[in-house]
């Protein structure tokens, strides 16, 4: 038995894509406590950004919303809203957006609108936020998610922020953005875009995770690379950075 | 001319049934002093309107205060969803509620053309997205000085706007420091604003500090003095964020009922926000109480 859980993997994999990252856009949930620990492990110059107003965050806890206080006092910069969307995200200087959704589908677009219909949905989810624009103007998008068959989905209820469209040269038709995601992280393996057909692609099977059991939880026949690897499990330090300082009361370990 | 006022006038001779109302403050300073007495007055048919509803208009929609909900994202933060709003939206209890939704760059955008008197403003967002799609408001023009369209969002300018500062001297001018969300824009955007203060002071320590004035008063229409008047959402400096009731609003929201007995308890059952404060008792705003953390002072210079 692994001394980690699957989601303490998946953050820690979360947190080694922003090794050569300077400037991280950070979402709510998963992508706030990965982004966290990668300014504490693998990327201490990182600059964590966040859509409250804030740039160059250097939280004392990990913050529940991302208004929290604790992003303001110590932080390089603090401004409006206005400037923060327009200046430094629209303006060009965000490496990489970080966002979560409740529907993925297989280009990398994102549903955290509703489920079913727009209008009477079964589902009422939270809306965009900043996730949009983030997904259009960031460098790059990676995406954190867990695997199974309800997020994973052949076709998505809602397009809240784009991705990779329908695959192919469709996001880059669409006119001067970043260049979309580049990773999905998940809870049993690291999956990446074909860099033709912008299809995901299985790349790396966590410690213990087999193809069968993925594409168990995948809607649509998975892609797996030629040169499939496994990832490094977490390291004591980062295990000890996230239960100690980050998250003492063991919210995202399960 | 002093405008400070109480809450309960402020709101009585401000805000109509009908009116376009935006409590704005992201996560920080969010003046739910003001949403609770609107509840009290029982206001009707309210458009609302911020990026996100937060607890306030899901205790707003519940007490049946609004017919349409304007936001760009509609959770309780870090916590989950916004379970009236969804009953509102899903299921029309206590009523139905119409939704005109926007991302929040979007809704930013819409604040900064209310503000500038501009007819609708520029956004590099909504390319590949089905919310234009959802939202008719939400349209493109041709870039008239290259090629290709650009999305477009109308101004948004609220009847009333409602802004919970740190300080601010009895005619408004208001200081207010950490996040400053959308504040600015939403009030200079509004047709009245409320200006709701932990403190009220001199003049003078506004004018010896002019960077941090976010609000003049030139805009405000009232004053009212209100500590602890943002909980629980909170005040940089003055009170923490009670991250235990948005966790505990989770359950207490999931039931029409529950929540109705929670509006009698605790805004019904109380004649205002003074009142609130001796009920949470002065043990919980201990445990809010951050450490100090002090600018540093600059030289503005004295000039002859």
């Amino acid at each position: 038995m692994a001394d980690y859980s699957a989601s303490e993997m998946m953050i820690v994999a979360s947190a080694r894509e922003l090794v050569d990252a300077r400037v991280v856009f950070v979402g709510i949930g998963l992508p706030n406590i990965a982004c966290n620990l990668a300014q504490r492990t693998v990327a201490p110059e990182l600059e964590l950004v966040y859509e409250a107003g804030v740039y160059g965050a250097r939280p004392s806890r990990l913050p529940l919303s991302i208004g929290d206080p604790c992003l303001v006092t110590g932080a390089m910069s603090v401004v409006p809203m206005s400037q923060l969307f327009q200046y430094y995200l629209q303006g060009g200087l965000i490496d990489i957006g970080f966002l979560g959704a409740a529907q993925i589908d297989r280009y990398g677009n994102l549903n955290t609108t509703v489920i079913g219909p727009y209008h009477g949905p079964k589902v009422r989810l939270p809306g965009s936020g900043g996730a949009c624009e983030i997904a259009l103007l960031a460098r790059k998008v990676l995406i954190i998610a867990r695997l199974n068959r309800r997020t994973f989905v052949e076709r998505l209820d809602f397009v809240t922020s784009p991705g990779h469209l329908s695959g192919d040269d469709s996001r880059s038709r669409l006119g001067d953005y970043g260049q979309g995601p580049t990773a999905v992280i998940t809870d049993m393996g690291i999956l990446r875009f074909d860099e033709k057909t912008r299809e995901m692609v299985l790349a790396s099977l966590h410690p213990g995770c087999s193809v069968e059991a993925v594409q168990e939880q995948v809607g649509w026949p998975l892609q797996v690379a030629d040169d499939l690897t496994e990832t490094e499990p977490p390291t004591p330090d980062q295990l000890r950075i996230m239960r100690e300082d980050l998250d003492p009361t063991g919210r995202y370990r399960q | 001319m002093s405008k400070v006022t109480t809450m309960k006038d402020a709101i009585a001779q401000l805000v109509r049934d009908g009116d376009t109302v935006a409590i704005e403050g992201f996560t920080h300073l969010i003046c739910f002093a003001a949403g609770h007495e609107i509840i009290r007055q029982g206001k009707r048919d309210l458009i609302l309107c911020r990026l996100t509803p937060d607890l306030i208009y899901d205790q707003m929609i519940a007490a049946g205060c609004a017919s349409k909900l304007v936001f760009s994202y509609l959770g309780n933060p870090g916590v989950g969803s916004l379970h009236a709003v969804r009953r509102a939206v899903e299921k029309g209890i206590p009523a139905p509620l119409e939704v005109e939704e926007y991302s929040h760059f979007g809704l930013v955008g819409r604040f900064i053309a209310g503000a500038a008197k501009l007819p609708f403003y520029p956004v590099r967002t909504f390319a590949g997205s089905d919310l234009p799609s959802a939202n008719p408001r939400i349209r493109q023009v041709a870039d008239p000085y290259g090629d290709g369209q650009v999305y477009v969002v109308p101004p948004l300018n609220p009847d009333v706007t409602v802004v919970h500062v740190q300080r601010a001297d009895e005619k408004g001018n208001a200081h207010i420091w950490g996040l400053t969300g959308m504040q600015a824009e939403a009030a200079f955007a509004a047709v009245r604003v409320i200006v709701v203060a932990e403190e009220i002071v001199d003049e003078a320590v506004v004018r010896a500090d002019p960077n941090r004035t976010v609000i003049p008063g030139l805009i405000v229409d009232a004053v009212v003095h209100e500590p602890y008047g943002a909980h629980p959402s909170y005040a940089q400096g003055y009170y923490d964020r009670d991250t235990q009731f948005y966790l505990a609003w989770d359950p207490i929201s999931r039931d029409h009922q529950a929540l109705s007995a929670w509006l009698d308890e605790w805004v019904h059952g109380l004649s205002g926000r003074a009142d609130y404060v001796e009920k949470m008792g002065a043990q919980a705003w201990d445990k809010l109480q951050p450490g100090d953390a002090w600018s540093g002072q600059v030289n503005y210079g004295q000039y002859r």
